[in-house]
């Protein structure tokens, strides 16, 4: 540990002499760029597959759908993450023969993975909601669709704000892979700083660092959404 | 103004009800009692097809809503239903449960009707195809349908003594409020019947009452009902004829006084002897 001293000098003069923080910072911005539009794409994938899969199986057309939503959500859980990055990147994107930053690529990809996760949590955050809801809607003349969308589907997002809470922090974490497809992440960025010397103790203690300060936002972030979804809980 | 002809249930293999037939007319109250299991709430559930028949029909106004082409979502805003549990929307205040629907609705058929205007508009533009009666015209705004729908709730609110409530949430509210709630949000559709499952059966003793005052008011106004109950008392004041099931049919239908003080059907006597 004697050197420690040393060590954290020759950090702070990658990091701001060479330029190391305008990376943190890039690297910071795009993690958390693909965490947050990754969830976002996630939540409205998963939210269309799990409606799609609660409704009434009444055609062929809806089974068909419903086959295709269990074989999406099968694809993306049965695959890791890292996994599905590389075949988007070097396998798919040549063969259509599009050129997509890799930025872009793993906002897609996160998007995707995450709706498969978070249509099995809001699948069973609407049937967690008493059947009730749905027949006082229909029964008032309002139609499968307007009711789901207006009654049911808002009382299960907030049954699963906890959930998808975890989902949020956990996409946080797994952004750390980006750089197999050469997105500039944390770990690029302080990978970076540590190359620059062959010092890789303290960039590596800042990124965790700088991770789990990250989560305890998210964490918090979560708290205060749940909070003010309570609101109709509460008694007044 | 209600033909039920010959309806039938099955779940899988269990006949629920076994061909059931009456006519409900307008103004008329009836209530109907039976043990449980007896089909009674599956038959009141049909007449909205909250349950789907497997056989027979329901004539309502000369529209039979049993085929699978009519507009179910249209009828159901002519029929009120009440439930056991309440059913309010828990993430709606007391005045959005109540307004939902008629604002929804409301501007949904004004959206509609400005559509057949503007095709009514490109179609004498051009001149083209055959004469057609004119459109009526379109006497409202979205404005008007949320005012009116507002004005309309906080008056049944205030009917039922709840005003103060308005902004309140149903999980802040006791069970005879809610039910009473649930009441006045049928009614702020203005329908033609309205269906009562167990409206009582789920509340706390001293809230029974207040409940049943309010649908004895609504019944002394002249609404049509059908109320399916386990009160027998109020069902002896309040109908004006009460039907007897058991096992998926009716056995007894006549009016309250002759049903429960000289029932014809060793059943009626066996059930009413068993709860009075």
């Amino acid at each position: 540990m004697g050197n420690f001293d040393k060590k954290l000098e020759r950090f702070w003069e990658v990091f701001i002499e060479h330029g190391g923080y305008v990376k943190v910072l890039t690297g910071l911005q795009n993690t958390i760029w693909i965490a947050v539009a990754g969830l976002a794409i996630g939540i409205l994938i998963g939210t269309l597959i799990a409606i799609i899969r609660v409704a009434p199986k009444t055609n062929g057309l809806m089974k068909a759908l419903d086959g295709l939503c269990v074989f999406y959500v099968g694809l993306f859980r049965g695959t890791p993450i890292v996994v599905q990055l590389l075949v988007a990147y070097y396998v798919m994107l040549p063969l259509i023969g599009v050129n997509i930053p890799a930025l872009q690529v793993c906002v897609l990809v996160f998007g995707l993975n995450s709706g498969a996760y978070v249509s099995e949590i809001m699948r069973g955050g609407i049937l967690s909601v008493d059947p009730g809801q749905m027949e006082a809607g229909r029964a008032l003349g309002l139609s499968y669709r307007v009711t789901m969308l207006k009654i049911v589907v808002p009382q299960a997002v907030k049954n699963i704000v906890p959930t998808l809470g975890n989902e949020f922090i956990s996409l946080i974490k797994e952004t750390s892979v980006v750089s197999f497809v050469g997105a500039a992440d944390l770990y690029v960025a302080f990978n970076y700083i540590g190359s620059n010397n062959y010092e890789f103790m303290v960039p590596y203690l800042v990124m965790a660092l700088i991770y789990i300060a990250l989560v305890a936002i998210a964490a918090l972030i979560i708290r205060q959404v749940e909070r003010s979804l309570r609101k109709s809980d509460r008694r007044h | 103004m209600i033909d039920v002809i010959d309806l039938k249930k099955t779940y899988g293999r269990a006949d629920v009800l076994k061909g059931i037939s009456t006519t409900i007319r307008q103004g008329e109250k009836i209530a109907i009692i039976g043990p449980s299991g007896s089909g009674k709430s599956t038959f009141l559930r049909c007449l909205n097809r909250m349950e789907e028949p497997t056989g027979g029909s329901i004539v309502f106004d000369g529209r039979d809503i049993t085929d699978p082409k009519a507009d179910i979502d249209e009828h159901r805003r002519r029929v009120g239903m009440v439930f056991q549990h309440f059913n309010l929307f828990n993430n709606k205040t007391v005045l959005e449960n109540i307004m939902l629907a008629p604002v929804y609705l409301g501007l949904r058929d004004l959206r509609r009707q400005r559509r057949r205007h503007r095709l009514a508009g490109l179609r004498k533009l051009f001149g083209g195809g055959k004469e057609r009666l004119p459109l009526p015209p379109i006497d409202t705004s979205a404005a008007r349908i949320k005012a009116e729908a507002r004005e309309n709730a906080l008056r049944l609110l205030k009917r039922i003594g709840l005003e103060d409530k308005a902004e309140a949430y149903p999980s802040t509210l006791s069970g005879g409020q809610k039910q009473r709630i649930a009441i006045v949000r049928a009614l702020a559709m203005n329908p033609q019947v309205l269906l009562f499952d167990e409206p009582t059966s789920a509340l706390d003793p001293e809230m029974v009452g207040e409940v049943l005052d309010l649908i004895r008011q609504l019944a002394d106004e002249g609404m049509t009902m059908v109320i399916v109950t386990h009160e027998m008392g109020f069902a002896r004041e309040v109908a004006t004829r009460v039907l007897f099931m058991d096992g998926g049919q009716i056995l007894e239908d006549d009016a309250p006084e002759r049903i429960f003080s000289n029932p014809q059907h060793p059943r009626t006597r066996e059930f009413l002897s068993k709860v009075l």
